[in-house]
């Protein structure tokens, strides 16, 4: 029992890797990007390539295709989100499902149905583990919780601190009057596609570290990453961080109860928190609603 | 100024489309079996086109889980065969029992917006297709045939899916015609030209929005049911498939969205498509995304949009038309 929490939550670390490009960029941009998966499973492929041609530790391939994602987050932003937002709210989701279309039968055409994985390029340390009060706790899976921490402790960060994150932050709030204020929100979309295309190659590899993958594994990508997002309630980072530990919680309860039940499970969850947030106040299911009226309490206090 | 709801081009689509109805009644009088099979399989496009065209063309909703009822629809279609009622009159009571399922679901999903109502269905099918595989019934994804058709020979099995799938096509098509027409029909075509205009002046979107929901969600469990009847094996990772939708997509955007006869040509266009190049495997379908995506950016409201108004040709009278309004203007169907 206890140990298939703690295995939880460091799958959700894995979940919210992969989310929290998704929510980032329905953040800045109000875009649901439909193809985030198959991206994700793209760089999979290209950190495998690397590895496997060039003998590298995949650890430092990862390195190598972050710049060559950030450069595909700049084009998908400039020559397609940038035309399809034009057209309305509708034609983004259109758009970005035919692309994922596109990127999944590429993939499937030039590395066929053979599943893949980057552990075998680890050595030792894809089976190593620690133990922690009796329970043996992968070393891997750790790293890649940790990864989630660090990438979204330092995009929090930036969007803090930084002159780049309020530029980030303005646009996302007001495009119009961020231009107004003398932002360029057309470079600034274009960087945040860049940044988010950058947390989807760390993702992507950390799926191909965890486990195996194939051409057509986008879309279960693209489903936890969305639902991940919504349980943590999309309206910051750190709330996706949670909605992916409460998706991998949900699935393995679902998993304890029926042998076919952890995506059930995880779906489950996904409508709860759906329900409640349609039906009562859109916001009780946010961590900041909570922190909120602690400090309020304390203020009063 | 006059007001009228056909012109002389929709007067002649009616006379078309009554000669090619009695045509296709009368062919398998004549016809080989191998057309009557890919006819079946038309039929069946055409009539998943214009269900996602009537969600997404007219009311602004654009679903990636429309598998969900098309699976839906042939998995009740087995379940009530199972109980000795033949296979026909089950593919009608499936599409109602998924239109009546469809009535809670667009209650909830209907709240959402844009990409999260998207992706939203896409994981509510996907949740069907988790439950149906735990039917034991279904035995997981080995499947099931539908037994209940070997009651038939071979012949008139496929003479009567035949006639089926024509009746439910047209029948379809028929009742999207005079919903569009309707009250509600001219409130989704104001939705889909502009939602805040339409609600300024007293159109009610969200109850519109629901029957065309529950509406779409019956015609796709049909064509479900059909394909089932027509590939005679359910299972559950097939119909379940996002690809259906894809193909959904591809066949409005390229026909024309938000347009009656949109989508019946995105249907014929796909068919076409399908039958020279889906032999070219993986390629077919790189292809068939690249043009939706390149559709939907260049040409949003697909081929029929562009011939409508170059030529102002309107076939299907869904709309009023308004003439004389300006003197020699060219009567145009908005």
């Amino acid at each position: 029992m206890m140990n298939s929490l703690v295995q939880a939550i460091l799958l959700g670390g894995y979940y919210a890797l992969v989310a929290c490009g998704l929510a980032f960029m329905f953040q800045v941009m109000r875009i649901i990007n439909l193809a985030h998966g198959s991206l994700a499973i793209l760089s999979a492929y290209l950190v495998w390539e690397i590895t496997d041609a060039l003998a590298l530790s995949p650890f430092i391939s990862v390195l190598m295709i972050l710049p060559i994602m950030a450069i595909i987050g700049l084009l998908l932003q400039r020559v397609i989100l940038e035309r399809a937002t034009k057209g309305g709210e509708l034609l983004p989701v259109l758009t970005t499902f035919g692309l994922a279309i596109v990127i999944d039968n590429l993939l499937f055409q030039q590395f066929g149905a053979n599943t893949r994985s980057l552990s075998p390029y680890l050595g030792d340390l894809s089976w190593e583990s620690y133990e922690i009060f009796g329970l043996w706790i992968g070393k891997l899976p750790v790293i890649v919780l940790i990864t989630a921490i660090v990438v979204i402790g330092g995009l929090d960060l930036v969007l803090r601190f930084t002159p780049l994150g309020r530029q980030i932050r303005a646009t996302a709030f007001d495009p119009d009057t961020a231009g107004l204020v003398g932002i360029d929100a057309r470079k600034i979309a274009a960087i945040s596609a860049a940044i988010a295309m950058m947390t989807v190659a760390i993702s992507g590899t950390a799926l191909g570290l965890r486990g195996t993958f194939d051409a057509y594994a986008g879309g279960p990508q693209l489903l936890f990453a969305f639902e991940a997002t919504i349980i943590g309630g999309a309206s910051s980072l750190w709330g996706v961080f949670l909605g992916g530990i409460i998706l991998a919680i949900a699935q393995s309860i679902g998993a304890l109860i029926h042998p076919q039940g952890f995506l059930l499970g995880g779906h489950f969850m996904f409508l709860i928190f759906l329900f409640a947030r349609i039906y009562f106040n859109r916001d009780v299911f946010s961590l900041k609603h909570w922190f909120a009226k602690r400090n309020k309490g304390e203020n009063a206090a | 100024m006059k007001i009228k709801r056909s012109n002389a081009y929709s007067k002649m689509t009616l006379y078309v489309v009554a000669a090619v109805f009695i045509a296709l009644i009368l062919l398998p009088s004549f016809a080989s079996n191998n057309v009557m099979e890919r006819l079946t399989v038309l039929f069946i496009y055409i009539i998943m086109a214009a269900m996602w065209n009537t969600l997404a063309g007219f009311g602004g909703l654009i679903s990636i889980g429309q598998q969900l009822f098309f699976g839906l629809g042939a998995y009740a279609t087995i379940r009530i065969t199972n109980m000795g009622i033949s296979p026909f009159v089950a593919l009608l009571a499936a599409a109602c029992l998924v239109g009546l399922l469809s009535w809670p679901i667009s209650t909830f999903m209907l709240r959402l917006k844009a990409g999260e109502f998207a992706i939203g269905m896409w994981v509510l099918a996907s949740i069907g297709h988790l439950l149906v595989n735990l039917d034991p019934l279904i035995q997981g994804e080995t499947g099931i045939s539908l037994i209940a058709l070997n009651q038939y020979t071979i012949g008139n099995r496929r003479l009567l899916i035949y006639f089926a799938a024509l009746v439910s096509m047209s029948g379809l098509l028929l009742g999207l015609f005079y919903l569009l027409r309707s009250k509600a029909g001219i409130a989704m075509q104001a939705i889909r030209d502009n939602e805040e205009a339409a609600d300024s002046i007293g159109v009610d979107a969200e109850k519109v929005k629901k029957w065309f929901f529950i509406f779409a969600a019956f015609g796709t469990a049909l064509a479900g049911a059909l394909w089932l009847a027509q590939a005679s094996s359910f299972q559950p990772k097939t119909y379940f498939s996002v690809q259906w939708t894809a193909y959904m997509i591809f066949m409005v955007l390229v026909g024309g969205l938000g347009r009656f006869e949109g989508a019946i040509l995105g249907a014929l266009l796909f068919f076409s498509v399908e039958t020279w190049f889906a032999a070219t495997g993986v390629w077919y379908l790189v292809g068939l995304g690249a043009v939706a995506m390149l559709c939907s950016l260049f040409l949003p409201k697909g081929i029929w949009e562009a011939i409508e108004t170059r030529l102002g040709i309107t076939l299907v009278p869904v709309g009023y038309q308004v003439t004389g309004l300006i003197p020699d203007s060219h009567s145009k169907n908005k």
